[in-house]
């Protein structure tokens, strides 16, 4: 058994502790949020947060991961009471087929978390291991910048 | 104010500017004479050496902040003495020390080379240096032996030219060769195996830790394109030199291939003794986030080098291998090469340098000393960037 710490709460896991967290979190703990997207690193869909860094989750296996907490967008906020990040990434539509979103979003969130000031330029260095095939690169940017000023109580 | 003469076309024929085009290529100019960001050969470029940083000059023919007001005598002096035009000593991590064998016609071309870039008006950041100048007298008397060097007759021309290329302008034993509290080059122990940048310049001498024997072949593929066959992709501060390569004449490179793989002379010890135990944990670990791709192959549809092949698990310190992990392989902007996702912050300390052990045992070598204090090490300097 692997004991984990999901969006806060503790959860014991029985898996091979070589199995990557992504499909722990998709097929164990019903949390769909993180993508598969490649399964190799490249492309950024599996992204959630680990002890405050953003991790490919489809690359870092459950073994490594007992004590430090695990946070995907499910974390971030509810249907009815969104987080910033989420209420955000709405407010800027920033989704267009939505498949690379989550992780977006959670890269983004490590980042704001760590440095609530980055300026664009460091957004853009940040976020650049995720892809996005619909190309709404600009959308997606303006999200954060958004997301940046509704975790400084900005409206 | 300009001068008829300053505007004049200087007297250069296409033919020599390619020349030193090549030969600018081989000596990997461009990467300590151009900042990150900056303009090609402007300078700016800090080059960190256990004395202070000394920043690559700006070598474009701007007359106030480059070498347009230089003459030929001038470039010569600089390259061969390592001697400003005012007389002022270079610091030696300007690699005149190598460059001092090159050949009169090499110098002019090299000279026709620079003096026909874009000028760039760009002045270069002061040096942290803490070593005075005139010191470097005193280094010179000891590690720059100035003249041709010899050839040697019982070896064929493309020996003795990858010979002066490799000890003139490649340079390689700058970074290849360990070096002693002076910053000097220990030359019994040439090509024995270096540092540079914070990642270790492998032995290419009978030291070499390269899981597979090279051939020439391989090597000259290698420093063309970085990729061949059963090695490793380049990486660290050799993907520079790669790509600088990748421009000079194919000729030229497979002759440096060609001395270096002479150097060599043994093919590596893979009789090793008992691997050290794996650890269950790093098995793990490699299981869920390396063997995906490094099981495979590089055959397999987006398999990678089995680690038994690569040579960042069989050097002596696991530097190399831990730059490779945090940082992942990124492929030049106009290739298709392999690619390595990047692990930082993936993993706590502890169980990287579990991971990194556990690769060890798949290059069948003993343990590395310390492995968790050089993940800590690494992650400190990491931290500074």
């Amino acid at each position: 058994m692997t004991s984990l710490e999901v969006n806060g709460r503790t959860v014991q896991v029985d898996a091979d502790p070589a199995t990557p967290l992504l499909y722990v979190l998709r097929n164990d703990l019903g949390l769909n949020a993180a993508k598969f997207g490649c399964g190799l690193g490249q492309c950024g869909a599996c992204t959630v947060m680990a002890g405050g860094e953003a991790i490919y989750s489809c690359l870092v296996p459950i073994s490594a991961l007992e004590g430090r907490p695990i946070v995907t967008v499910e974390g971030l906020g509810t249907q009815e009471h969104p987080g910033p990040m989420q209420e955000a990434f709405m407010e800027a539509q920033a989704a267009q087929c939505g498949y690379c979103i989550p992780g977006m979003m959670m890269r983004a969130q490590a980042l704001l978390e760590k440095k609530p000031g980055a300026s664009g330029e460091e957004v853009r260095e940040a976020l650049e291991p995720n892809l996005c095939r619909c190309g709404t690169h600009m959308r997606i940017l303006r999200a954060v910048a958004r997301a940046q000023e509704l975790m400084k109580g900005g409206r | 104010m300009q001068s008829a003469s300053d505007t004049a076309p200087r007297p250069f024929s296409t033919a020599q500017i390619e020349r030193g085009a090549n030969l600018a290529a081989i000596g990997n100019c461009v990467t300590c004479h151009t900042a990150h960001g900056g303009k090609p050969y402007a300078g700016g470029y800090p080059v960190q050496t256990p004395f202070g940083a000394v920043h690559g000059t700006n070598i474009t023919p701007d007359r106030e902040t480059g070498i347009g007001s230089w003459s030929l005598a001038d470039f010569t002096r600089a390259l061969r003495e390592g001697m400003s035009p005012e007389g002022h000593h270079y610091y030696p991590a300007f690699p005149y020390a190598y460059f001092t064998h090159l050949d009169d016609d090499d110098i002019a071309a090299l000279y026709a080379f620079v003096m026909t870039r874009e000028p760039v008006r760009a002045a270069v950041p002061a040096n942290s240096v803490l070593v005075p100048r005139f010191a470097v007298a005193i280094w010179n008397a000891r590690y720059l032996h100035r003249g041709a060097l010899a050839s040697d007759a019982s070896r064929d021309a493309g020996w003795n030219r990858g010979h002066y290329l490799a000890e003139s302008l490649a340079h390689c034993s700058e970074c290849h060769t360990p070096r002693d509290k002076l910053g000097g080059e220990k030359r019994n122990e040439y090509l024995a195996g270096g540092e540079a940048g914070g990642w270790e310049a492998p032995a290419l001498n009978q030291n070499s830790s390269s899981p597979q024997p090279w051939t020439s072949s391989a090597m000259g593929q290698y420093l063309r394109t970085g990729l061949v066959d059963e090695h490793a992709i380049s990486a660290g501060p050799m993907r520079g030199v790669v790509e600088n390569l990748s421009h000079a004449k194919p000729a030229d490179v497979d002759a440096l291939a060609r001395y270096i793989v002479s150097m060599e002379r043994k093919g590596p010890d893979m009789a090793n003794a008992a691997p050290p135990a794996a650890s269950a944990h790093g098995e793990e670990l490699y299981a869920g986030a390396c063997g995906e791709c490094h099981d495979r192959g590089r055959a397999a549809e987006g398999g990678a080098l089995q680690l038994g092949k690569a040579i960042a698990v069989a050097l002596p310190t696991p530097k190399n291998l831990i730059h490779i992990v945090q940082d992942g392989i990124t492929p030049r902007e106009d290739s298709a090469q392999p690619w390595m996702p990047a692990f930082r912050g993936s993993f706590t300390d502890e169980d990287l340098a579990d991971l990194l052990a556990y690769t060890r045992t798949l290059g069948r070598k003993p343990a590395w000393n310390d492995v968790q204090g050089q993940v800590r090490a690494a992650r400190r300097e990491g931290e500074g960037k």
